[in-house]
């Protein structure tokens, strides 16, 4: 179909493409109108020569040719900053126990951005203890591109520390192939068909996996109360223990999924989308009860270089840029006027409900309740259940 | 020079000072500094106090024996298996080996020069659904139509058995290269059969290999969580699961830090058995 015609229409039009999405900078540069503080204010701070990114896997738009990252090649062009780009980010807890140790001991990390999710813990942590820089706004000025619907995370009010790189749902991915080419669209199907034992995986991430379960259990994740909570996961447990639940995952469910090891998968929209691609026995819905919904965000740890890291954040800001890698990565973008600079690029993806939700589509996702992520009983008894 | 003349006695202490004062330094402190914090309370977002808390441990074992059993058991079988595989294996080099010796010894060794994490995912592909291995098990009917191999117990003790062999083979070969091999023509000249010469004089000679080489591979088997990790589900995930996790993503370091001590003291009764039960003096030779 189209999806697959986007990715190499990129890829052609990236030559052409650069010229034309550089312009904007090149008029930030001339200082015309509302940019001009900004760029005053850049003529008096220095760019780093390098700037270090931890991101997640299938995060940003890639050239399959050149195996180079578009977005980042034209970041370096314009800035004549060096993108060293990690895709070190597997699962939030895990990541968050690699870098608290040097940041706890006040010692940088070597990172200037790393990406966090908002329904774990570790956003409002790293802020709280003091471990995060703030955004360099004067260097942001496209700040006002945040969607509305974001502006004020509880864990961080006024975007001080925080922005968004992309949201996404959590759904059910199924490989085809192995369901005689039905997809798998209800938890109760992923936890006890026995067609299914010992090829489905959950995410390690809590809110995730949690919020599905719950809402197939007909409770309500964006207020979780004891007893919906016990249900959900004694109902996990049951099927962990009988072997339906193979493993629990971070994004290192993608390698099984294709191969053809799993049936099933907790996954992730965007991802699934991008593996789609390469796997046409690959499908991704979100539950027919539900599915929830989150945002990814970009912090700078202490030690980090605030006003590069904010260069670059006002750089991938611009709709234009943000379209690109969203027609890439397929997840949703928290930019403002990427829908229309989307409809430009590729009028299918911007229809595409799972990049730009419509009602409907959100209508069907829910946020997982912010207290719950940092209630110790719960996170212990969940940690017990992924088996660590 | 003079001093040390007459004082000849000190000579020996002198000698040991470096190991000791390293064994301090990297061995003594750091397990004092972990059983101090296995008597902490408290969380990450708030920090954790000394107050002697006890209850760590119990909680630890209360929480987790079943982790903790499953890891020695897991343990126990990687390491007969290895014992069963490498005795013949080694037996052979040492004995039949002739000028080839050192290469057959090269070729066991040779998967150390790959990193433990890629040896353990190739056995993800090896062992995976769609793999050859799995494919050929239920061509032979071992394994039923829709069994699996990936994600079982089976995977995790072949994947620790195939990790920790070489560490029972070295052992045994260095025992078993240095039986003279006179002692056997000896045997075999007052009229003992192949196999007594075997039970009486090689297996007792070798017995200091066997047991430094189960050392060697129960201890740190006992402690993994690569392989439950990668090869298994979390039903199969050991101590090592839990320690990690508690230390490196929960950070709730009393609770790690008492489930170490366990984990120690659950191999140091195992061990103390397994010698008595083997004899001292048998092992010293």
């Amino acid at each position: 179909m189209n999806r697959p015609f986007t990715r190499k229409q990129l890829l052609e039009r990236a030559a052409l493409g650069s010229a034309a999405l550089t312009l904007p900078g090149f008029l930030a540069a001339c200082g015309g109108g509302d940019d001009e503080t900004a760029a005053t204010t850049q003529a008096a701070k220095e760019l780093a020569d390098r700037l270090r990114v931890s991101n997640w896997q299938l995060y940003i738009d890639i050239d399959e040719k050149t195996k180079k990252r578009p977005t980042l090649e034209q970041f370096t062009k314009e800035t004549g900053v060096a993108v060293d780009y990690f895709e070190d980010v597997n699962d939030n807890a895990s990541y968050f126990g690699k870098i608290q140790r040097p940041l706890s001991q006040g010692q940088s990390i070597d990172r200037d951005i790393v990406v966090l999710t908002d329904n774990s813990r570790f956003p409002s942590l790293l802020i709280d203890k003091g471990w995060a820089e703030k955004l360099d706004k004067d260097a942001l000025p496209n700040i006002s591109n945040l969607q509305g619907s974001l502006a004020s995370p509880s864990f961080d009010p006024d975007r001080e520390y925080s922005l968004p790189w992309q949201s996404g749902m959590t759904g059910i991915a199924t490989n085809t192939k192995l369901t005689g080419g039905k997809p798998v669209l209800t938890i109760d199907e992923l936890l006890e068909s026995p067609a299914l034992k010992g090829k489905v995986t959950f995410l390690t991430e809590m809110a995730d996996s949690m919020s599905l379960v719950m809402l197939a259990n007909g409770d309500d994740p964006t207020k979780v109360d004891d007893t919906a909570f016990t249900k959900a996961i004694d109902r996990i447990q049951k099927a962990v223990d009988s072997g339906q639940i193979r493993q629990f995952t971070g994004n290192d469910y993608t390698g099984p999924l294709s191969k053809g090891d799993l049936a099933a998968a907790v996954s992730w929209s965007g991802d699934v989308v991008q593996l789609t691609l390469d796997n046409k026995d690959l499908q991704w819905n979100l539950p027919e009860t539900g599915g929830d919904i989150w945002t990814d965000n970009m912090l700078i740890p202490k030690g980090g270089d605030a006003f590069t890291a904010s260069t670059f954040m006002n750089f991938v800001y611009q709709p234009e840029i943000a379209a690109q890698i969203a027609a890439y990565i397929n997840y949703v973008s928290p930019v403002k006027g990427a829908k229309e600079a989307m409809e430009k690029l590729d009028p299918d993806l911007a229809a595409n409900p799972l990049i730009f939700p419509d009602d409907e589509t959100l209508s069907k996702v829910v946020i997982f309740d912010a207290k719950a992520l940092s209630n110790e009983d719960y996170i212990e008894r969940w940690q017990a259940l992924i088996g660590s | 020079m003079g001093y040390l003349h007459r004082h000849r006695g000190l000579v020996p202490y002198l000698l040991l000072a470096p190991g000791l004062a390293w064994l301090a330094v990297f061995f003594i402190v750091p397990l004092g500094f972990l059983a101090y914090q296995s008597l902490q309370s408290g969380s990450f977002d708030f920090g954790y106090a000394f107050d002697w808390s006890f209850g760590n441990y119990w909680e630890a074992i209360d929480r987790y024996h079943e982790h903790l059993l499953r890891s020695l058991i897991y343990a126990g079988l990687a390491t007969v298996i290895a014992l069963a595989v490498s005795y013949p294996l080694v037996y052979w080099i040492a004995f039949r080996g002739g000028r080839w010796k050192n290469l057959f010894l090269l070729v066991i060794i040779a998967p150390f020069f790959v990193t433990y994490l890629i040896r353990t995912l190739a056995w993800q592909s090896i062992l995976s659904d769609s793999g050859f291995v799995l494919d050929a098990l239920r061509t032979v009917g071992i394994v039923e139509a829709g069994g699996r191999l990936l994600a079982t117990p089976v995977a995790v003790v072949a994947g620790l058995t195939y990790n920790f062999l070489p560490f029972m083979a070295l052992p045994l070969y260095v025992a078993l290269e240095q039986i003279d091999a006179r002692l056997l023509e000896a045997a075999q000249d007052l009229y003992a059969s192949k196999v007594a010469a075997f039970l009486r004089v090689t297996l007792p000679l070798s017995l200091p290999g066997v047991f430094a080489g189960t050392l060697l591979t129960f201890i740190p088997a006992a402690g993994d969580f690569i392989n439950a990790q990668l090869l298994g589900t979390p039903r199969e995930h050991m101590i090592g699961n839990v320690i990690q996790s508690k230390f490196l993503e929960l950070i709730d370091y009393p609770a790690a830090a008492a489930l170490s001590f366990v984990l120690m003291a659950a191999i140091v009764a195992l061990v103390a058995v397994y010698a008595r039960s083997l004899g001292t003096e048998k092992l010293t030779g």
